[in-house]
């Protein structure tokens, strides 16, 4: 985290002179499997509404994603679970009349705030998404210089970052003979994991993964799945994922959503098992969504 | 499939106006197939039919002696610099412009503002090319002279539209999550569409360009006014007039020398030859591009 804020506050940002406001209520959290030494940042999100164009469609989401941790957002489709991790990164704001409300603090910065650079969270917040989308003209190398490039990275550090975060995505021995080859050539499980080195290389603190493991087979699926467990104590991690097996395999903590609401958050234990809501329960048991 | 439907169908009682249906499906059929033929068929008469006449004149002289206006030896050699000239510079100054175009309206206007750029292009389009020729007599002519750059300026604007208009087509298939991918790494979306959006494209870009190319070399309208009156030479600079292929036709058609009359087809066929090169060159790398922009969908 130290290097990229003094990046953060180099590339003329500062942080909040105020200490945030009292809070609302924030869903008791069970603290489990926060690990000591963890280096991600601790996201929170407080009260965040999410609109396109007139229509809302998160109602004040209050939800905080621990260093050290899974956190698994689960929810029927539809219910706003990729709208808000787009929140995060500020993805949101590039749909047409995409517009959020409410803090978004990454340790203790607003990243809604007016000094904030979006460049800046998007460096420190990093995606991985649902489609394998590696950069058709670039290499598999290339695609993962492509973020280093884009963010300024000296060019005589950036392939000994490129090597370390494909080897962090546990591509680097399946990639490292033909590193000129196309991203594309790579089979979907490989591509994702490209497209999982890419985000690494530029060591975010955060990192959202919308249903990252939708289009893979199973055993793609599992190298992702172990692969999660590895970074979590190196940068945060949230996982939306609809498949709730894998919510149950991976995700330290889970939140369940409904209709643009959080409805439940708690140890991935306790939701399974002894969820408090009876939404949570009827959703978990499979008797909707 | 024709077996099939030969055969008594078991399930057709509960289809209603089985029969019917068949008829009218098979008119259907019948007639898109009909539309298509006579479409080939248009290009293939005109083309054997310019073949046909011209080719007899075809002959290295021909290709490399400028214009006789009186006697039969002469070439278009003129015509055929000038109207390489012509489509240079016509396409320099209409590629940028209709790429910058198809690019504003794809990746930064917003939805309502594109959509009225693609009707306004849309009507650019559809302007008579004669009313192009008076616009730009207006402009460029009047008061002055006929020359190269005015000719060039009459064929970009027609080369516009249609390079901006082909140009949104192929960035409308450039998958979103690449966009996303782009954006979300923290590059703004300028770099995105330097770096990723038009180095995905880029095949189906210079598509849109060599066929806005293959229409420009042939337009004969924009450059009746402002291209038209040349000398017997081979002329290189714009700022006078500079012979051209298209005009050429047209006065060798007009002459009473049989000759020229023969001389004419073989103009057209050089200019048809020229264009069928320029689609067929297209033709491939739309391909190309298409199925790798397909493949990433
Ligand atoms: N681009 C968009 N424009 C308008 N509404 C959208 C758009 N994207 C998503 N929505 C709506 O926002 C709600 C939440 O969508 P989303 O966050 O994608 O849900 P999830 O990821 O949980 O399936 C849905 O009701 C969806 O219809
Ligand atoms: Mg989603």
């Amino acid at each position: 985290m130290t290097i990229d804020r003094k990046e953060l506050d180099a590339a003329g940002r500062v942080r909040h002179e105020t200490p945030p406001g009292p809070r609302t209520e924030v869903p008791a959290v069970d603290r489990v499997g926060v690990e000591h030494g963890a280096s991600g940042s601790r996201v929170h999100l407080e009260d965040v509404k999410a609109y396109y164009g007139t229509k809302r469609v998160l109602h004040g989401i209050t939800l905080s994603l621990e260093p050290g941790v899974v956190t698994g957002i689960i929810g029927p489709s539809g219910c706003g679970k990729s709208t808000m991790v787009r929140c995060i990164n500020r993805m949101h704001e590039e749909v047409p009349g995409g517009r959020c409300e409410g803090r978004i603090l990454l340790d203790e910065i607003d990243l809604n705030g007016p000094e904030v650079d979006v460049v800046g969270v998007r460096r420190a917040v990093g995606m991985v998404f649902q489609k394998p989308n590696p950069f058709p003209t670039m290499s598999i190398l290339g695609n993962v210089l492509a973020g280093l490039r884009f963010v300024g990275v000296p060019r005589e550090r950036r392939i000994e970052r490129a090597e370390a975060a494909l080897t962090d995505a546990g591509l680097w021995d399946e990639v490292k003979d033909r590193l000129s080859d196309p991203g594309v050539s790579l089979s979907g499980g490989q591509q994702q994991r490209l497209c999982i080195a890419r985000a690494l290389a530029v060591e975010p603190d955060v990192l959202l993964m919308d249903e990252p493991c939708s289009a893979l087979d199973p055993a793609a699926t599992m190298r992702i799945e172990e692969l999660i467990t590895q970074l979590k104590r190196r940068v945060t991690i949230a996982l939306v994922t609809h498949n709730m097996q894998q919510a149950a395999r991976i995700a330290d903590v889970t939140a369940f959503m409904l209709a643009g609401e959080l409805i439940e958050v708690g140890s991935t234990d306790r939701m399974f098992t002894d969820p408090q809501d009876e939404r949570t329960e009827q959703y978990v048991t499979g008797r909707f969504g | 499939m024709r077996l099939r439907q030969m055969a008594v169908d078991p399930l057709g009682a509960r289809v209603p106006n089985l029969r019917r249906r068949r008829i009218v499906n098979a008119a259907w059929i019948g007639s898109a197939w009909a539309g298509a033929s006579i479409a080939v068929g248009l290009l293939l008469v005109v083309v054997a039919g310019v073949v046909a006449r011209g080719i007899g004149s075809i002959n290295p002289t021909f290709l490399t002696t400028p214009t006789d206006p009186f006697g039969s030896g002469g070439g278009i050699s003129n015509a055929i610099v000038g109207t390489a000239i012509l489509v240079a510079l016509a396409s320099a100054m209409a590629v940028p412009v209709g790429i910058l175009t198809a690019l504003y309206t794809s990746e930064f206007a917003s939805r309502r503002l594109a959509s009225g750029l693609r009707y306004v292009l849309d009507v650019l389009n559809g302007v008579p090319t004669i009313i192009t020729g008076i616009f730009v007599f207006g402009l460029l002519v009047v008061g002055r002279s006929q020359s190269g750059w005015a000719g060039a300026a009459g064929l970009a604007i027609v080369m516009v539209p249609l390079i901006a208009r082909s140009g949104q087509e192929v960035l409308a298939l450039v998958p979103s999550g690449l966009r996303e991918a782009s954006l979300a790494l923290g590059a703004s979306r300028w770099r995105t569409v330097l770096r990723v959006v038009i180095p995905t494209s880029i095949g189906g870009l210079v598509t849109g360009a060599l066929l806005a190319v293959a229409r420009a070399a042939g337009e004969t309208a924009p450059l009746l006014f402002t291209c038209s009156i040349f000398p017997n030479l081979v002329q290189t600079d714009p700022s006078r007039v500079l012979p051209n292929i298209p005009i050429t036709i047209f006065q060798f058609s007009e002459s009473p020398d049989p000759v020229k009359h023969a001389q004419a087809w073989a103009a057209a066929l050089v200019l048809i030859a020229f264009v069928l090169a320029v689609s067929m060159v297209a033709r491939l790398l739309s391909a190309r591009t298409r199925r790798r922009l397909q493949e990433l969908r």
